[in-house]
């Protein structure tokens, strides 16, 4: 299972964010290698969530620095994370609710579009050309999380299920190398779940595409994951692959509770 | 039956993008357009054409207008009449000042000026949203007003602050009669209309959408909200601009800044909130209904005897009774008469069956 690359495609290094004092994650680093799984693990609260924001550039952090594809920076930008490669989805949906599911895809695909929108308002140039190029790839995408029987839908009127599944599609059509997937299985039934993480599986293993997500479920997370990363209280307790955090007492502790010996958790 | 749909699949991704997809449509748009063009200058009369049909086609192009930054790009705007204020002695001016400028340029420069003045009263819409913004692009209303009025340039030191508008002459040929002004006012809508539509359905179209329903996720996704909303405010006084000269110099006649008062701008959010947010078509359903309903309550309180009502009163009642029906209506269908269209239309697709 243990993926090892030589050069992580992600690698945090000592991050630490607070919003007005209220410190949501501690100094944590980890790296995540190309092509594998990783899951960030914890319970509620632990900043999962924020660690995420953090990678993409919703929230910038106030110390430590993000490695990404070679390059390291201070804080990323929304836009330079999307240019670079990383999509996501998030915890609650955030579709575009007024917009039909392939609108939606294709809205993932708008950095991948060259012509100016004077071109594609006169339709002159290589507007048209695009469109067919764009929808042909969105098509692929709703294939491949097969969503095609509603695609003219309003995204509004889907249930959730399928709406987790546009919006992975959508993150999916921008061609990402980093996925980050916050609670892509929240409340969804057992069926939904195995769907879900057999599409992760899928994206990984066809597309070749590094994801990281967030998952409550420890069944799925072992299943599914080359790389966990336990969080507490914003801090790292845990790292490595299923079968070494699934031993760790500290993260037994996390989440069973159990009284531990004084000083487990030392700086 | 009208409505025969069988065959007519769409092959290629192109044939499924056009904007009138059914073959009846095409022939519907195509009727009225020949309609337009060629039966109704021929059978109105200048009380059509002066007071209903160019006030009824202008206040569709600066709903458009409005339309595109809110309705599409939900940034909330109440500096229309500004806008096309803007557009109107900028078009004036260019008119007066520059020698042999051709008079459709003067109103595509207009267009471009209102849109760089929007631009600028745009750039709070990067920091607040919503309401706040409403009340910071009134500004816009105020300070336009206010510039207008104030500085005597602009209206060519006239003294009464009414200037007549130029005779309107297009490569020589005269449209300054109703008909001509008619015909002229329906070339541009036509032209900006089908810019519009292609505009709200490229990728510009969708990144505007995509910040109006969830900015956060527009952002991640790699959308520049900056770039979005200001192209929004850009466009969208650019369309107003043009409305705006169309309005002084084919309507009104004269170019003026209280044409272009608060209660503009108040109308023209009617037109789009009646007609319906974020749909091209309904800026036409909202104008409609803003023009031609109080000509109707006119007409048939006419009908009323003589004496029953006094006219002061009768006024009165109208403005009731509009007031009213605006509220039934925003209460059965709010998201307008677009939608009330679109929902005429699909029974009609598979009438005579219900569904």
């Amino acid at each position: 299972m243990t993926a090892v690359a030589p050069v992580p495609l992600l690698t945090l290094d000592d991050i630490s964010l607070s919003f007005k004092g209220v410190k949501a994650v501690t100094s944590i680093s980890f790296a995540v290698a190309t092509g594998e799984i990783c899951a960030l693990i914890g319970p509620n609260g632990a900043g999962k969530s924020s660690l995420l924001n953090v990678i993409n550039g919703v929230y910038q952090a106030q110390s430590g620095s993000i490695t990404y594809a070679g390059q390291t920076r201070h804080h990323m930008r929304p836009h330079q994370a999307a240019e670079g490669g990383i999509a996501r989805t998030f915890q609650n949906i955030a579709l575009f609710k007024g917009m039909s599911v392939l609108d939606n895809v294709l809205t993932g695909r708008n950095l991948k579009r060259r012509s100016t929108w004077i071109e594609q308002m006169l339709r002159i140039g290589r507007a048209g050309a695009e469109d067919d190029e764009q929808r042909e790839h969105a098509e692929r995408v709703i294939e491949f999380l097969r969503i095609h029987p509603w695609r003219h839908a309003l995204v509004g009127k889907l249930s959730y299920g399928l709406q987790k599944r546009v919006e992975l599609a959508r993150a999916l059509a921008a061609e990402p190398r980093l996925l980050l997937l916050d609670e892509p299985m929240a409340g969804m039934n057992a069926q939904e779940k195995l769907e879900m993480s057999q599409f992760i599986r899928d994206i990984n293993r066809e597309l070749g595409t590094t994801v990281v997500l967030i998952e409550h479920d420890i069944g799925v997370v072992m299943g599914l994951s080359d790389h966990v990363v336990v969080l507490d209280y914003g801090r790292k307790i845990g790292d490595g692959t299923p079968e070494q955090v699934r031993n760790n007492p500290e993260v037994i502790a996390a989440y069973l509770g159990t009284r531990r010996s004084q000083p487990a958790r030392s700086q | 039956m009208l409505y025969q749909e069988a065959g007519q699949l769409a092959r290629r991704y192109a044939a499924e993008r056009r904007i009138f997809r059914l073959r009846q449509d095409r022939i519907g748009l195509l009727l009225l357009l020949v309609f337009a063009f060629v039966g109704v200058p021929w059978l109105g009369n200048d009380y059509w054409f002066s007071a209903i049909l160019i006030p009824f086609m202008v206040l569709s192009l600066a709903g458009l207008g409005l339309n595109l930054l809110t309705g599409f790009a939900g940034q909330l705007s109440l500096g229309s009449a500004a806008f096309m204020a803007v557009g109107a002695f900028a078009a004036y001016n260019l008119q007066l000042r520059v020698a042999g400028m051709p008079l459709l340029l003067s109103f595509a420069l207009g267009g471009v000026i209102a849109g760089l003045v929007a631009l600028v009263f745009g750039l709070p819409s990067l920091r607040i949203k919503g309401f706040y913004l409403l009340v910071s692009t009134l500004a816009a209303q105020f300070v336009v007003e206010w510039v207008l009025t104030r500085f005597s340039w602009f209206t060519n030191d006239n003294a009464s602050g009414v200037i007549t508008s130029p005779p309107l002459i297009i490569a020589g040929v005269d449209f300054s009669s109703p008909q001509g002004r008619y015909l002229l006012t329906l070339g541009l809508l036509v032209l900006l209309f089908w810019l519009g539509k292609n505009l709200v359905r490229s990728e510009l179209g969708r990144n505007w959408m995509a910040v109006r329903d969830m900015d956060t996720a527009a952002a991640v996704i790699g959308i520049r909200l900056l770039k979005a909303k200001l192209l929004a405010f850009a466009i969208s006084g650019f369309y107003l601009g043009i409305a705006g000269s169309l309005w002084a110099f084919a309507y009104l006649g004269t170019v003026e800044p209280h044409g272009f008062d608060l209660s503009r701008s108040f109308q023209v959010l009617f037109i789009i909130i009646i007609g319906g947010l974020g749909s091209v078509l309904g800026n036409f359903l909202g104008a409609a209904f803003i023009v031609l309903f109080p000509i109707l309550l006119g007409n048939l309180s006419a009908l009323l005897p003589v004496g029953v009502i006094d006219s002061g009163q009768l006024e009165n009642l109208q403005k009731v009774l509009f007031g009213a029906l605006i509220i039934v209506f925003l209460i059965k269908e709010p998201e307008g008469l677009a939608r009330l269209w679109q929902r005429f239309r699909l029974r009609l697709r598979v009438w005579p069956l219900r569904y």
